[in-house]
């Protein structure tokens, strides 16, 4: 079984390009172009020398003694954490942004939810002296004030949606809306393994340095480049997808994806997209998505705005379907308590949305000698209020 | 032959079409605002089921959807109301709504509950031609439902020959680049734009939407095209004024 795209843009039967005709000569440009960019010596070199130079990387993988010690396995950090603007979000805008160079676009769109997103690509565009505009939901823009004066002090202009529940969903739909308007020079910017094809593999593949240098470091320092098993947090799946897409193939290699429970799978107030959603169609994909029982799509929960979507990339809707990735999930509070643990044992502190990823550590049963590698996506500097605000004194 | 089809064989020239929210001003309004519109000269009604994420709507159409959803409109109660109607609405009803609607819905169900109503056509923006080829065609010719495609200022000359090619309703000639909403005018870009596709001698009944708001835009799509189609301005229309004088609004049209 293949798990990455096939020549039509799906993974099984997800994926695809369910987009209105009037996009269809925007998508169709990328389609035709991405793999010819992506695979040119020019765009290899230069992708390659901002990755070293500005972004960091690669990142360090880290034995974590002291939480390998509690767990009873041998627990790697890859730490993305560490890379340029604070998480993993930055392969993909840089990538971007030299595709959207290569097709001669002077104007730059996005969408974010938390900010983390919109963050990384107003950086690319003052970088690359491109406008940047920013859509990101007026409930968000509230929510998340530190980086919206980030992205406005990175010269981007950032855009409320104000339709629908004015959160991640609706600033996706505003910034397609906007593509609709402005096809000839505009590039959109996706920030996940989400949209119509080829989104969903392009940012794959731009995220796949991850795994790739996982595979290297594992190497020199085990002398096996393969682990027992990769655990990453899933919310549209684009650092999952970097850290899983170069064991896809290596069925010996557990994927472990978690997803935001938020209060409870059940509650009502939840994330967990793959246990609560149904097969359809959002933002140009055929997918898993949480809807009603008339096909409208419903508003996920989770204390994490990075894991707050209400569905999941295609290949991940795949990886499930076919069982090839474990999908688990954790809780606000679970992910709070592994947050503190992480940062206490380890001296490091994780964005909440990594913390779901810890969080699972406490759910599997391990051997001394499994190894386990951990895909640290990104830093908990943006979440210090929550860490702060649900502190209990000791 | 579909009453569509019949409408196009008798008339070819300023057909005049308008799109409306089921469920929207009230719940129940969809009886009054199609039987309002038929009554006052429209040649054929969309009636748009309202989504929660309507990717090629403006805010005026999402605005309307999300009061149509709040006031309790779902695809059973719309199927509802227009199987009511069947009997009693002489011109043609089109269906415009976005596919994830249909694909939880059922497929099957959908197709089958259209033809209970009469339904016919529909349109449905974020199903593009590959996947209706691929996924939908077969479907709706066991149905009898014809699929309306779109053309935009950005659609090549080979995809709109394809298009015309599968086309059995009428081309959807989309004004501008752009999502729905009331505009003003017609610039001469689009103009232009009319003209070329007109040149092209399609098979296809061309009607325009997107940005025709009055009797002077209508008249001047009317030009080129057989026909168009008013949206937003509707929808603005019956949010200022209800729908007790919709006879007023089609008059100043067609006057």
């Amino acid at each position: 079984m293949s798990y990455f795209v096939d020549k039509n843009g799906y993974y099984g039967q997800f994926g695809g390009a369910f987009i209105p005709e009037l996009l269809h000569p925007n998508v169709q440009e990328l389609e035709d172009n991405y793999l010819k960019i992506l695979e040119s010596e020019s765009f290899k070199n230069e992708f390659r020398d901002l990755l070293d130079t500005y972004v960091g990387r690669p990142t360090p993988l880290y034995l974590a003694k002291r939480l390998s010690e509690k767990f009873g396995a041998t627990i790697y950090l890859k730490r993305e954490d560490l890379c340029h603007t604070g998480a993993h979000k930055i392969n993909n805008t840089i990538g971007q942004i030299l595709v959207a160079k290569h097709l001669g676009k002077k104007r730059i769109i996005a969408e974010t939810g938390a900010g983390q997103h919109g963050v990384a690509t107003a950086t690319v565009c003052a970088l690359m002296n491109l406008e940047c505009i920013v859509f990101m939901g007026e409930v968000d823009i509230k929510r998340q004030a530190p980086n919206v004066a980030r992205m406005k002090m990175l010269g981007a202009k950032v855009v409320p949606a104000t339709s629908g529940s004015k959160t991640l969903k609706d600033a996706t739909n505003e910034a397609i809306r906007d593509w609709i308007g402005n096809p000839e020079d505009t590039y959109y910017l996706i920030g996940s393994v989400v949209g119509p094809h080829p989104y969903p593999d392009m940012v794959a593949r731009l995220q796949s340095v991850i795994s790739k240098e996982i595979k290297e470091q594992l190497k020199a320092q085990t002398g096996n480049e393969n682990p027992d098993m990769v655990i990453a947090c899933v919310g549209g799946g684009s650092n999952a997808a970097g850290a899983f897409y170069h064991y896809l193939d290596e069925e010996k290699v557990d994927l472990i994806a978690v997803e935001a429970a938020g209060l409870g799978v059940n509650s009502g107030e939840s994330a967990a997209t793959s246990q609560l959603g149904e097969v359809g169609v959002l933002h140009g994909s055929k997918t898993i998505l949480m809807q009603d029982e008339f096909g409208q799509v419903t508003e996920p929960y989770s204390i994490s705005a990075g894991l707050d979507y209400p569905g999941i990339g295609p290949l991940h809707a795949f990886l499930h379907e076919s069982k090839r990735a474990i999908f688990m999930n954790a809780t606000d509070q679970e992910a709070l308590d592994a947050a503190y643990e992480l940062t206490k044992i380890e001296g490091i502190i994780p964005a909440l949305e990594t913390a779901h990823a810890l969080a699972v550590l406490h759910k599997m049963k391990f051997e001394k000698n499994q190894v386990v590698v951990i895909n640290l996506s990104g830093r908990g500097d943006k979440d210090l209020e929550t860490y702060i605000a649900n502190l209990k004194d000791e | 032959m579909s009453k569509l089809t019949s409408l196009f064989n008798e008339k070819k020239h300023n057909l005049l079409s308008v799109f409306f929210t089921a469920g929207f001003p009230k719940l129940n309004d969809t009886e009054i605002i199609i039987k309002s519109l038929e009554n006052s000269g429209v040649d054929f009604i969309e009636v748009g089921l309202p989504y929660s994420d309507p990717l090629a709507d403006g805010p005026t159409i999402q605005h309307s959807s999300s009061v149509a959803l709040s006031n309790g409109m779902n695809l059973d109660l719309i199927f509802n109301h227009l199987e009511a109607l069947k009997g009693s609405v002489k011109i043609p009803l089109v269906l415009m709504g976005y596919l994830n609607q249909i694909i939880k819905y059922g497929d099957v169900k959908f197709c089958q509950r259209c033809k209970d109503c009469g339904i016919e056509t529909v349109i449905i923006p974020d199903l593009p031609m590959i996947e209706y080829e691929s996924h939908y065609k077969a479907l709706f010719a066991e149905y009898n439902i014809s699929n309306v495609f779109l053309i935009t200022p950005q659609t090549s000359v080979e995809r709109i020959r394809k298009i015309d090619e599968m086309s059995n309703a009428f081309i959807y000639v989309v004004a501008s680049s752009s999502i729905t909403g009331a505009k003003g005018e017609i610039s001469e870009k689009q103009i232009a734009y009319f003209k070329r596709i007109e040149q092209m001698n399609l098979k296809s009944v061309l009607i325009a939407g997107f940005g025709i708001s009055d009797k002077s835009t209508f008249n001047k799509a009317c030009e080129y095209m057989n026909g168009a189609i008013i949206g937003s301005a509707f929808i603005n229309y019956l949010s200022d004024n209800g729908s007790s004088t919709i006879t007023k609004f089609v008059g100043d049209i067609l006057d």
